[in-house]
């Protein structure tokens, strides 16, 4: 049998080889079409480039634009009998430029264009264009490059770049190829996938020689490039160029929210740069130099520094948390002992309220210690361990120790302790609340970005819940929103116990002796709080959250600014600026703006 | 000492004629696929692949010599050695594997890249035939197919997971070598007809297939003799079909198995103009090369298809293209008649074997090479949907050709020791 199946197997091969030979032969012999295919052409498949989505503020001005440049184009082998000398004259480069660029395009290939010279200006492009005829071998392609009309808003818009070796290997999709230009940070990237829109493909012919001998079957296979998706920002643009103006020469941020929709009305990160310096021919030489500069302009401050320390902005939260657990009302007193921990202003034995409104330090080490040390266990240790859990579960309710979910790309965490981190730190049963008393008023381990305060502003002005902040309004014709910007996130803390702590930022904004009073604008109820962050590496932050009016709130805004002293002088009179500015278009408070762009708040 | 005289008296001269031609006519069309008139360099240029290739056709000489001088029951016995570090290779690319089209199967060590893959195919081949050395052990047995089964799977299960269909596909190599051995070749022909009922399937909508299968298990049922085995048979026969055809939805449409370019692959094959330029590109382009080549071709050097990068992995995968351009059909020929010459040459070695032992691994040569050959020309000419796997000897590739060499230069050396007196 196996001596059948020797020859069965041998049959096989040999069957299979002829197969091919006469498969072969009706291919290569008997069929002429595919000899008529490759003799007199080939085809060539050649990208068609879309055209990118524009961007506008929620007013409808444009925020990003595209604009023509034009590259010009070298196909060395069909360059003959050059006047070399004209042609440096013309394009103004000298001889040694030009052979250069000559060498490298021929070492890239004889046969296929390459780029001689990248992104004329348009004006260079009109002098010379007339003249190219006169040199074979030579023409223009013209693609577009990101254009920004108000020089604002650069972390919020983000940069388009070459696409990275790492970017292209993670494409599944296997849409972009080497050389394509991507978004690489902010709503360019968070939104590639709608603006870049879709690459068309048109098939022409060459010849062998790689001439160009018209379109391949009459276009019937040829795609058109789809354009991609306008869309329109939340962002304010009067807003965002005055709040970009009260933060020249700052460094810090500004976010303000629109509370009722978690819409980014305003985002500044200072220092800030051109976002035209990272769009057109320079794009490398200034992406260094920002690289390397010292203030870290690329840095998106408002959604990336995390480690910012709160500071007495977290008191009404601790209040909230303290009365949600029952272990205080509005009414319970405290007195002012200024023993373990500093006070300052001249009070003693204040409410709820008050203590807010003279950022009573004793009085919230007293709460923090009724909310950790609740009884819960008779071991101290236990008991602060408990009691640290459920606050800390409180405060993630409250959008902290998480990223929010922006819509940009790199948002940080921040920090928010539990008793994990100090078991890491300190050891199971080694620490207790003396060890931890710091974070009763915003100091210590703990890390909010800008953006979660000006999230924690807008929970206070919705009275316990808020809208992942982000930054569009509408993607495309049908101005589509992700379903996860309009779904509202509810705080542990019930509604009934704003009130209070509203009540007592008003009081700290609109009251004499009030820590907020440059903020207070005429015919406009703000509610804010000040606060002053220690920093171990210099001079405090001074921070400030907001909400404006009272009652139907329209913005919430944090402003943090490094290194500026108290909280009372430049981040509230800045916020109170922005909150004006929004609110009434205009500002009439001369002597505060003047006061804040003047950079003198350490006296 | 007479031994040793000897030996290059019992080397088959005649394969090794072969693969030096094989060898040498592929490193050349290497060079062809990558020349490029306009931007001249050498064939032993070492940015080039023709460069490359010769590096490593130098070095698989070495290989030769290491194989023709070492003691042959080395291979025997480290055999299971061999397969347990294979078997680890293969997991670890599966984890530091560097991706490369959407496969991990290269380890990449500088600019020095290992594809395990490749080399599994000579191990497992060593392996099975060293489990089924003793003549009673019956192909047959369920406890011994289970075995084989494992030898088998395991690396064929590993390689999926790249995934790499295309070598995985390979492995159905062994079917031919166990049915040589007395397996029954009813597994085969049901994966054939699968195959080719799967394909069918594409073809003709799916409705149609299962009245059609329906019909015909009636009419089967209706003019035979009434039987209860019968009857019983020819539903279980109409059941497996029907799976098989309700499987094609399934896989074509909802499963993550096939990626959608492996869909798209078998989509061409039915139908090549669906979409000559877009997913048929591949093929399309291929054809004309190959086409446009005539009977004696355009030339050495003189093709116009296979420059201009319009046919893809021109020196690896799609190395047949240029054979089939610059030397016509009646190069093309040649080549197909070298590889069945080799084929025929290694199964009448294999059988000229004394011990089992030997006779397995020549069939599991023979087999290897015959899918590798196959498949390979099969897909270039549009027979059979794109898997990237190399033509034997010819593509690119140093895993590739140290690979192959080691597999057929291994059955030289048992075979030089056919005569020996104690032999194994």
């Amino acid at each position: 049998m196996n001596d059948n199946r020797k020859f069965l197997i041998q049959g096989f091969f040999v069957l299979v080889g002829l197969i091919f030979i006469i498969r072969l032969f009706m291919l290569q012999v008997v069929d002429k079409n595919y000899k008529a295919m490759a003799d007199s052409n080939v085809i060539q498949r050649v990208d068609e480039f879309p055209y990118r989505g524009l961007m506008f503020d929620r007013n409808g001005e444009l925020l990003v634009i595209n604009n023509p440049v034009f590259d010009l184009m070298v196909t060395p082998l069909e360059v003959n009998k050059l006047d070399t000398a004209f042609f440096c004259e013309l394009v103004k480069i000298d001889r040694e430029t030009f052979d250069t660029k000559m060498k490298e395009a021929k070492e890239y290939s004889r046969l296929k264009p390459s780029v001689f010279i990248k992104q004329l200006p348009l004006e260079e492009f009109a002098r010379i264009q007339d003249y190219l005829v006169d040199f074979p071998g030579f023409f223009i392609n013209a693609r577009s490059v990101r254009s920004y009309p108000h020089n604002v808003m650069s972390h919020g818009l983000g940069y388009l770049a070459e696409i990275d070796r790492q970017r292209l290997d993670r494409d599944t999709t296997k849409y972009y190829k080497k050389a394509d230009y991507v978004g690489m940070s902010g709503l360019e990237y968070s939104y590639e996938d709608v603006l870049r829109g879709k690459r068309g493909v048109k098939f022409k012919l060459v010849n062998v020689r790689g001439v160009d001998k018209g379109s391949f079957k009459q276009g019937e296979f040829d795609t058109l490039p789809f354009p991609g998706d306008n869309i329109q920002t939340t962002l304010d643009l009067e807003l965002q160029v005055y709040a970009e103006k009260l933060m020249e020469g700052k460094i810090g941020s500004i976010v303000a929210l629109e509370p009722g929709t978690g819409e980014i009305l305003s985002m500044v990160s200072a220092p800030t740069y051109d976002p035209n310096l990272l769009s057109g021919r320079a794009f490398g030489n200034n992406y260094m130099d920002l690289l390397n500069d010292s203030l870290k302009p690329l840095f998106n401050r408002p959604i990336m520094a995390d480690v910012y320390p709160p500071g007495s902005i977290f008191k009404m939260f601790q209040g909230l948390v303290a009365m949600e657990e029952g272990v205080i009302t509005p009414d319970t007193r405290i007195f002012c002992n200024r023993g373990i921990i500093a006070c300052h202003g001249s009070h003693t034995n204040e409410d709820l309220a008050g203590a807010i409104k003279h950022s009573c330090n004793p009085y919230f080490h007293q709460v923090f210690r009724l909310i950790v040390n609740q009884n819960e266990s008779s071991n101290t240790y236990k008991d602060t361990e408990i009691g640290l859990e459920k606050w800390r579960n409180h405060m993630l309710s409250f959008g902290l120790g998480q990223p929010l979910g922006v819509d940009l790309p790199n948002e940080k965490a921040g920090r928010l302790p539990g008793p994990g981190l100090y078991n890491r730190i300190y050891g199971e049963g080694r620490w207790r609340f003396s060890t931890i008393y710091s974070l009763s008023i915003g100091q210590g381990e703990l890390g909010v970005s800008p953006m979660q305060m000006a999230n924690l502003a807008a929970i206070l002005a919705n009275r316990g819940y808020y809208y992942t902040p982000h930054m569009v309004k509408g993607i495309g014709e049908d101005n589509f929103v992700p379903e996860e910007f309009t779904t509202p996130h509810y705080t542990t803390v019930s509604a009934e116990h704003y009130e209070t702590v509203i009540d007592a930022m008003w009081r700290v904004v609109n009251e004499d002796g009030g820590t907020g009073f440059r903020a207070r604008i005429e015919g406009v109820e703000v509610c804010g709080k000040t606060g002053t962050s220690q920093n171990p590496r210099g001079e405090d932050h001074s921070v400030f959250i907001a909400f404006a009016p009272r009652e139907n709130p329209k913005i919430a805004v944090s402003v943090y600014v490094e290194n500026s002293g108290q909280g009372a002088r430049a981040a509230a009179s800045i916020a109170g600026l922005v909150i004006e500015k929004y609110l009434k278009r205009e500002v009439t408070r001369k002597n505060i703006e003047e006061y804040a762009l003047a950079n003198h708040f350490i006296y | 000492m007479r031994r040793e005289a000897k030996i290059t008296g019992k080397i088959d001269w005649l394969i090794i004629f072969i693969y030096a031609a094989l060898v040498m006519m592929g490193w050349l069309n290497i060079y062809a696929a990558v020349y490029d008139p306009e931007n001249f360099k050498s064939i032993f240029d070492l940015e080039t692949d023709s460069g490359k290739q010769l590096l490593w056709i130098g070095t698989s000489v070495i290989l030769i010599i290491f194989i023709m001088v070492m003691d042959f029951r080395f291979w025997d016995s480290f055999s299971i050695i061999l397969y347990g570090a294979i078997i680890l290779m293969l997991l670890g690319v599966l984890i530091f594997g560097r991706e490369v089209n959407g496969a991990k199967a290269w380890f990449e060590v500088g600019s020095f890249r290992l594809q395990p893959a490749e080399f599994s195919k000579f191990i497992t081949a060593l392996v099975l035939a060293r489990f089924l050395q003793r003549s009673d052990k019956k192909v047959g047995e369920f406890k011994n197919l289970s075995i084989i089964a494992m030898i088998i799977g395991a690396p064929l299960f590993l390689i999926f997971l790249q995934p790499d269909p295309g070598t995985a596909l390979v492995f159905a190599a062994f079917f031919i070598v166990l049915y040589r051995e007395g397996l029954t070749p009813v597994p085969f022909i049901l994966g054939l007809s699968s195959g080719v009922l799967f394909i069918l399937t594409l073809i003709v909508p799916q409705i149609y297939m299962v009245i059609g299968a329906i019909i015909l298990a009636i009419i089967v049922i209706s003019l035979g003799q009434k039987s209860w085995q019968r009857f019983i048979g020819v539903i279980g026969t109409l059941a497996f079909v029907l799976i098989i055809i309700f499987s094609v939805d399934y896989l074509m449409n909802e499963s993550t198995i096939l990626k959608p370019h492996h869909k798209n692959r078998v989509m061409v094959l039915v139908d090549p103009n669906i979409d000559p330029l877009g997913v048929g590109w591949n093929v399309t382009q291929s054809k004309i090369a190959i086409g446009s080549g005539g009977f004696f071709g355009k030339g050495f050097l003189d093709g116009t298809q296979t420059k201009f990068n319009f046919v893809p992995a021109q020196s690896t995968d799609f190395i047949f293209c240029t054979i089939g351009e610059e030397h016509g059909w009646f190069g093309s020929f040649v080549l197909v008649g070298l590889f069945i010459t080799l084929l025929l040459r290694v199964v009448y070695i294999a059988e000229r074997q004394k011990s089992r032992f030997a006779r397995i691994y020549g069939y599991s040569v023979a087999s290897i090479l015959f899918m590798h050959f196959a498949l390979n020309i099969a897909m270039t000419i549009g027979l059979f949907p794109v898997i990237g796997i190399p033509l034997p000897f010819f593509s690119y590739g140093g895993s590739s050709l140290w690979a192959f060499t080691i597999l057929l230069f291994l059955l030289i050396k048992i075979d030089s020791h056919r005569l020996d007196v104690f032999g194994r």
